[in-house]
């Protein structure tokens, strides 16, 4: 290596007659860090999409490779965010990725001290005989004078806040032609 | 709003480098605070105190817009003779039935309209928490009233403002809220020089207003401001609601509630809508001016949407299959049914009651006492895991044993795992695509409906019960795709947007609707986000490529509108009220509206057009008419109708209070809805004795790096890393009161739980002078619990159930509770200490609240007036008499 090459490799050189006055790019690479590619660019793909925490509706840039999330990242193009993210925002790659989302149907018996397996056909079909079992004991078709009630007050739900539009349209479409009246979400809280 | 709408807060800051000024109001020194021009600490719960002030220093100055005021709002109507303010009665207002704790509203309508109303004290109003219909529109009130157009009319509604405020002086908000009136002062000034026809300025808000016994009171309050200073429908005004959840706004629009159908349409009642044609004149109201005239069209067209084929206009489109309610069905009634036994089975999706809501305890029993749970969500939460893990646990309150409830946990798919829309807080609808594959049997909610419902269907096949038909000839025939057959949500949003019957050709705006059954819509406020078919809500050009109004971002309801009642941008000629504030306005040549945004108005409707006698609906809608969703065109300063607890904002003390009001005899809310069930003890608050067991007023509020209950983010590990405690802020004044050490532990109690904490001393909590007494508040955030990496009490354990009467909202920010240093004690022994507590504070079983705590209104139950209570209330240092 020759006195000059040495001189120009020092990034203080660099930094006082590069380009990166301030010393935070492009002064700052070493031989490694210049040959790093970020996990954006070689993404196989990049949803855009809207943080999922609270209602200000950030714009999200959702990367991902072989079926996973690599990085979430601002959207620099939204006249909302402009590309920024709060703390939670930042972090919903550790949100949707962790070790710790339950990826199984669990299920607790009656008077059982520990959760156990259930196939999610299953659970779905149970559910269901549940639904109408509840139905059935505690149906309401007309009041005392032979109005029409058509309900059930034997079935209750909650939450809706966090989901997406089509999805509460279909519960409320759902719940209200099972005639349980009984829905609630944390716009009430 | 910079701790829990961080990235919204930007845009604070924006303005306040153009040289907007900036004022906090908060019981705790945030970062919002501190960035701030003025910080103003106020006493939890007293805000329409402070409000109050604001309207009466702007009266009193004649400070308002006078041309807006005069030409676009009701403060020239008339009153009523027969009303009576709470001026009069010592805080109730005219037609309060002790009985029913309700108003009947004929003294509150325009002069000559008392036969109008719609509200005659029976209660059932609010039951159904009917002020929630009005998130689209107003009450129904007769398009003309009599008006002095001079304001000087002893009843005119601009003389009422004023006698109704008066004693709102600066000494008073700075009794009522401890406010120092030079600061209170500095807010009235700023907030005044800041409006008008040159500037506008804007009020923010968040659950800190809502979740209170008279929240929508405090929303009024606000308004009444912005709509006298003509900040209403302009660029840089408003009221904006942050909301906290990312489609909180689209369920509330698409309800999940009990109380309404999509587009707020009201959920029918039996007693009022056993028909198809009694439900939609209910709606529409004939005759009535405005937007509604059209809902015949809006009903007809969801229940098409509901019922497809099966629904006719000669069955009047299934009306028949509609459930229908009969009172209070909400979530904290659902849940004292449950401990009672009454509910079998409950649904949770993506909710997380047993540290979110209310009232923890009351929550976990209710969940304890089920036959079946279905817990749909990413991570497992505590109302999962409430037989095994709860408190309830700790104490033997539940033996796991011996707790009968099936609980199916079903996981659910992320934001990143299906595709679909949410509406922000701004009503902007910003649709998602799906990145990945749900891992495992992470579904989303979308499917595991679609197949319930399949399910369901299939099981009821042949049925000939009657119950069952609405389920059978239900429209469920929703196109799948992939492995899992998951729906399409795009065919879901097509059928939301609504779509003509016979061609599938989805509707532009809701103005094609029919009443003939030739169109079908599922929320006709979101009719135009499939226009053309394609995907308005997918829309992205990016900011640099669109002028600020950034119309081609998403898609806002109604009609891609950015600003609401953005007609008023422009004075009543339709020329904007300054160049400096123009938005929207009338071009003669062209003979339209046109501006930056979508215009809120016909668009070919002239600023001169008179309607002619007899109109109804949009015709009867003059061209100056700016509030095209109200019965009259016109914004309330008043409310004749539509508001439960009162036409005007009024002081009162929140549910719990450790002060008696200074304004008035009547201490709270007297329409609040309170229930009397064994596990709902409120603390006393004067002039009931023993308020002094609970002197210190507890708040809770969110930190920027956890989120509500804490399920998406006690469970993320930068999160948990960044706050890892349940921690109570106290100031150093009530720390060397009580004996409390920084860092130390302090444990809370109120007449329903004991809750454990660390210690932070800190100043951002000040001691208020209020009332010549000092008063103690303390700060606590509510995100802990017991499951994730990191767990603590819930605060919201500390809570009773006492809800707002319009729109049945918990008072979940402010109470009263006793601090004691140390840990709390744990086991059976827990439930002794609050045994204890009930005990000192005489909270029997069988006491009741009481309601009315004036005379004024003659009622059996009016209380106040007792050798005891009188002595409680001097204890207290408090000089009403």
């Amino acid at each position: 290596m020759g006195l000059k090459t040495f001189i120009q490799g020092w990034p203080v050189y660099r930094q006082l007659t590069g380009t990166d006055p301030l010393g935070r790019g492009a002064a700052a690479q070493s031989p490694r860090s210049a040959g790093l590619t970020a996990r954006t660019e070689t993404a196989d793909g990049m949803a855009r999409s809207v943080c999922p925490y609270c209602a200000v509706g950030c714009g999200q840039r959702v990367f991902h490779s072989g079926g996973q999330v690599t990085q979430i990242e601002g959207d620099p193009d939204s006249p909302i965010s402009r590309g920024r993210l709060c703390p939670k925002g930042s972090a919903s790659k550790s949100l949707v990725t962790s070790p710790l989302r339950q990826t199984k149907v669990r299920y607790r018996r009656p008077y059982a001290t520990e959760w156990e397996d259930l196939d999610l056909d299953v659970a779905l079909d149970m559910i269901a005989d549940r639904i109408l079992a509840a139905r059935a004991e505690t149906w309401e078709d007309v009041d005392e004078q032979g109005r029409p009630l058509n309900r059930t007050l034997g079935i209750s739900s909650l939450g809706g806040a966090t989901l997406d539009n089509e999805e509460n349209y279909l519960i409320k479409k759902l719940f209200t032609a099972m005639g349980a009246l009984q829905i609630e979400n944390q716009a009430r809280i | 709003m910079a701790e829990a709408h961080p990235v919204g807060f930007q845009w604070v800051m924006e303005a306040k480098k153009r040289g907007a000024k900036v004022f906090h109001v908060d019981p705790r020194f945030t970062r919002t605070s501190a960035l701030a021009d003025t910080y103003l600490p106020i006493r939890a719960g007293t805000d329409i105190a402070l409000l109050g002030g604001v309207v009466r220093y702007i009266l009193e100055n004649q400070l308002d817009f006078r041309e807006y005021v005069l030409a676009y709002t009701n403060a020239a109507n008339i009153v009523s003779e027969q009303f009576a303010d709470t001026e009069d009665l010592d805080g109730l207002f005219s037609g309060y039935n002790p009985d029913t704790g309700s108003y009947d509203h004929a003294s509150w309508q325009y002069d000559g309209q008392e036969g109008n109303a719609t509200v005659r004290g029976t209660g059932k109003e609010r039951d159904s928490a009917s002020g929630l219909e009005h998130e689209s529109h107003g009450e129904p009130v007769p398009a003309r009233a009599p008006r002095d157009e001079t304001l000087q009319h002893p009843r005119c509604v601009y003389q009422i403002l004023k006698r109704h405020f008066s004693r709102y002086t600066p000494e008073m908000v700075a009794r009522v809220c401890g406010i120092p009136e030079e600061r209170f002062l500095e807010l009235a000034r700023a907030w005044t020089e800041n409006s008008g026809r040159e500037r506008t300025g804007a009020l923010v808000y968040s659950v800190g207003w809502t979740q209170h016994s008279v929240g929508v009171q405090y929303i009024r309050t606000g308004s009444i401001i912005q709509t006298l200073l003509g900040n209403m429908g302009r660029p840089g005004g408003g009221i904006l609601a942050l909301r906290g959840h990312a489609s909180i706004q689209g369920s509330t629009d698409i309800p999940t509630l009990f109380n309404l159908l999509p587009g707020y349409l009201p959920m029918p009642h039996h007693a009022d809508h056993p028909t198809f044609d009694e439900w939609v004149d209910s709606i529409r109201h004939p005759g009535q001016k405005g937007f509604w005239g059209d809902s015949r069209a809006f009903a007809a067209s969801l229940l098409k949407a509901y019922w497809g084929d099966a629904a006719t206009p000669e069955n009047d489109f299934c009306y028949g299959y509609m459930p229908r309610m009969t009172g209070d069905h909400g979530t904290y009634q659902q849940v004292l049914n449950m401990i009672d036994g009454r509910v079998k089975g409950y649904f949770l999706l993506g909710q997380n009651p047993a540290v979110g809501s209310a009232h923890g305890r009351a929550q976990r029993l209710g969940m304890a006492n089920l036959d079946w749970l279905v817990v749909r969500d990413l991570f497992m939460i505590e109302s999962a895991t409430f037989w095994k893990n709860g408190p309830e646990v700790a104490t033997g309150e539940i033996v796991p044993e011996e707790c009968r409830t099936e609980v199916f946990f079903l996981p659910a798919a992320s934001h990143v795992e299906k595709e679909g829309t949410f509406t922000q807080t701004q009503r902007l609808l910003q649709w998602r695509e799906k990145a990945v594959d749900a891992p495992g049997d992470a579904r989303s909610e979308l499917w595991f409906f679609y197949h319930l419902g399949r399910v369901l269907r299939e099981k009821l096949a042949g049925s000939t019960q009657r119950r069952d038909r609405a389920l059978l000839d239900l429209a469920w025939d929703y196109p799948t795709h992939g492995p899992h057959a998951e729906p399409s949500a795009e065919a879901v949003l097509k059928e939301i947007n609504g779509y003509e019957v016979a061609t599938g050709r989805p509707l532009g705006v809701f103005t094609e609707a029919r009443d003939d059954g030739s169109t079908a819509i599922g929320c006709w406020i979101y009719s135009g986000v499939y226009a053309d078919g394609v995907n308005q809500a997918a829309r992205r050009r990016p900011r640099h490529e669109q002028d600020w109004v950034a119309a081609e971002w998403g898609w806002a309801w109604p009609a891609n509108r950015r600003t609401l009642y953005n007609r008023a941008s422009a004075d009543p000629d339709g020329r904007p009220w300054s160049e400096r504030k123009k938005y929207v306005w009338w071009d003669p040549d062209a003979g339209e509206w046109t501006g930056y945004d979508v215009p809120d108005f016909e668009k070919t409707k002239p600023p001169s057009y008179r309607p002619p006698e007899g109109a109804s609906g949009p015709a009867a809608l003059a061209g100056d008419d700016p509030f095209i969703m109200q019965g009259d065109g016109k914004a309330w300063l008043y409310a004749p109708g539509g508001v439960l607890d009162g036409p005007l904002p009024t002081h009162y003390e929140p549910a719990e209070s450790p002060m008696r009001n200074p304004l008035y005899g009547q201490q709270a809310n007297p329409t609040r809805k309170i229930y009397e069930h064994p596990i709902n003890r409120m603390n006393p608050s004067p002039p009931e004795p023993h308020s002094q067991v609970f002197p210190y007023v507890f708040t809770v509020s969110r930190l920027t790096e956890h989120h509500t209950a804490g399920g998406m983010s006690r469970t993320v590990p930068r999160l948990a890393e960044l706050q890892p405690e349940m921690f109570v802020e106290v100031s150093p004044e009530l720390a060397g009161e009580v004996g409390l050490a920084h860092l130390g532990w302090a444990h809370l109690i109120s007449g329903r739980a004991v809750i454990e904490a660390r210690v932070l001393v800190t100043d951002r909590l000040t001691p208020l002078r209020v009332d010549g007494r000092i008063i103690h508040q303390v700060w606590l955030p509510y995100h802990f619990g017991t499951e994730g990496l990191v767990t603590g009490d819930s605060a919201n354990d500390l809570f009773g159930i006492t809800l707002d009467p319009n729109v049945l909202i918990q008072e979940s920010k402010v109470g009263t509770c006793d601090i004691r240093p140390g840990r709390r004690p744990t086991g059976p022994s827990l439930l002794d200490l609050v045994g204890d507590y009930q005990r000192r504070a005489g909270m029997t079983p069988d006491r009741k609240v009481p309601v009315v705590t004036t005379d004024a209104a003659g009622g059996d139950d009016a209380a106040g007036s007792t050798d005891e209570q009188s002595a409680a209330a001097h204890q207290d240092g408090e000089p009403h008499a």
